[in-house]
């Protein structure tokens, strides 16, 4: 059974690719097959924070018009083998691609890998529309601020509309410090707003710029924070109940960890 | 199958087109749609499309699967117009017009069509950023209405649950409308023609009601045996 799990969240910059490179590394390694696209036709990053991007020689809209076969855009993870990535064309923008087009290509896959993860551009226009066209499942991710909720808000509302599943929420770059100070909205503000499951709450983290810049997503080391919240939400994707972590703890070593340092 | 030839009527309106779609089953005046459109592709490239579904009943995956299918001719669907009120609220969910009319600001917008003033509508949901429930009538909300959602009612608002976003009531001038809710944390509220701004936020909400009094917005806390 594969499941095709869209990735959106309607504002830009809250960590959506990131997500989606973490969460693919994680069921990867967790010995799951997986592929994924980028949907961010024009303003492609996947390739990057996955560390590929000198390896696309066909990208997803060659795919769509025809000027290579499937296989031929599908590029081989560094560190895992059983992953792949479906680069966007940086050349074009979101019109080179339909919903159809999407459904069309995410059933070719579907039967030979277990997750098809889709990285959504920001926004809610064609590209959004492509990307959770073929969705079985989506999770939007989120900041815990005010602007970036009201945009999951709408994206939530949107997928109503369009009769998908309820999705789950990622609160991603929660800082318990800050929440802490009450300068933060907290993950039961959230949820109070959005009113959907959360399925992950990921620490803010400084390792997850340097993984990114690297190439190597947060989630294959073993000692980031980040890094686990994220192999925790892809063992809660398979289904499998796992604790959320204590954030709070990560708290006072923070601030013992500034307290050190003044 | 009958051969009585199934007609499309097209339109041109000011800055769109309209299309009149006869009798039929839908699959065939869909189709119908499509072909139309690519035979005469030079003329619909580039389209905006307001669609006159008559009484058709279309489901959301209906209108969406033809918006897509529209999409890729290069003709943008904006308006679905029914006689059907579960078409009309399936084009409203898809963020699709119902009315040709759109609010413009020189242009007075069009007047809510006559339904009986005591009517009411009932939204068994939370409204989310972006949704906009507009009815002639009464509106009654058993949800929240979070930032950035609105609701316009020509009669009073009932919000059971948290009201954070925009409210209109009396949106047609009628100053006896009121606005109440078991937590009345609006970003705007607006009865008739006045205007009011979030008002403060209570740490422990209690149910409010708001009247129009003397030409301002007046909250007061909901006392049963004052109303």
């Amino acid at each position: 059974m594969s499941t095709v799990l869209t990735i959106g969240s309607g504002k830009g910059g809250v960590g959506k690719t990131t997500a989606v490179a973490n969460l693919a590394v994680a069921l990867a390694a967790a010995g799951e097959k997986v592929v994924c696209i980028d949907g961010d036709i024009g303003l492609r990053n996947l390739d990057v924070i996955m560390g590929l991007e000198n390896r696309i020689v066909y990208d997803l809209v060659d795919v769509v018009e025809g000027r290579c076969r499937l296989r031929q855009a599908m590029i081989r993870d560094k560190h895992l083998p059983e992953l792949y990535l479906i680069p966007a064309a940086q050349t074009r923008d979101k019109s080179a691609v339909s919903p159809s087009d999407m459904v069309r290509l995410c059933d070719e896959l579907r039967g030979e890998y277990d997750w098809i993860l889709i990285d959504s551009p920001a926004g809610i226009e064609r590209g959004f529309k492509n990307a959770i066209a073929p969705a079985d499942r989506v999770v939007v991710v989120t900041n815990p601020e005010v602007s970036a909720v009201r945009d999951a808000d709408r994206v939530i509302g949107i997928l109503e509309a369009e009769e998908k599943d309820t999705p789950s929420l990622v609160i991603n770059r929660l800082n318990p410090a800050m929440v802490k100070r009450h300068d933060m909205l907290s993950a039961d503000d959230v949820v109070d707003l959005l009113a959907v499951k959360v399925i992950g709450i990921v620490p803010e983290d400084d390792d997850v710029i340097v993984a990114a810049n690297r190439g190597t997503p947060v989630a294959l080391d073993p000692k980031s924070r980040a890094g686990q919240a994220f192999r925790n939400i892809a063992q809660r994707l398979k289904g499998v109940d796992v604790p959320f972590m204590a954030l709070d703890d990560q708290g006072n070593l923070w601030q013992r960890l500034f307290a050190g340092r003044k | 199958m009958s051969a009585s030839p199934l007609t499309l009527k097209i339109k041109g309106l000011r800055d769109s087109l309209l299309v009149t779609l006869p009798d039929g089953r839908w699959e065939e005046l869909r189709g119908l749609l499509l072909n139309q459109i690519q035979e005469r592709e030079s003329f619909f490239r580039g389209a905006r499309l307001a669609l006159d579904v008559g009484p058709q009943a279309l489901h959301v995956s209906d209108v969406s699967e033809l918006r897509d299918a529209l999409s890729e001719q290069g003709v943008a669907l904006w308006a679905v117009l029914s006689d059907s009120p579960s078409t009309e609220k399936t084009a409203q969910l898809l963020g699709l017009a119902t009315r040709l009319a759109r609010p413009t600001p020189e242009v007075p917008r069009a007047p809510l069509e006559t339904v009986e003033a005591d009517k009411a509508l009932w939204v068994d949901k939370t409204l989310r950023s972006g949704m906009r429930v507009e009815y002639p009538g009464h509106i009654v909300v058993l949800g929240d209405v979070n930032p950035g959602a609105e609701i316009v009612a020509g009669g009073s608002v009932i919000v059971w649950g948290r009201l954070r976003g925009m409210v209109h009531a009396g949106a047609e001038g009628n100053a006896a409308a009121s606005v109440c809710a078991l937590d009345l944390s609006p970003q705007q509220l607006r009865i008739a023609g006045e205007i009011a701004l979030a008002p403060k936020q209570r740490k422990t909400p209690v149910p409010e009601i708001v009247r129009l009094k003397d030409g301002q917005l007046v909250a007061e806390p909901w006392h049963p045996d004052k109303h």
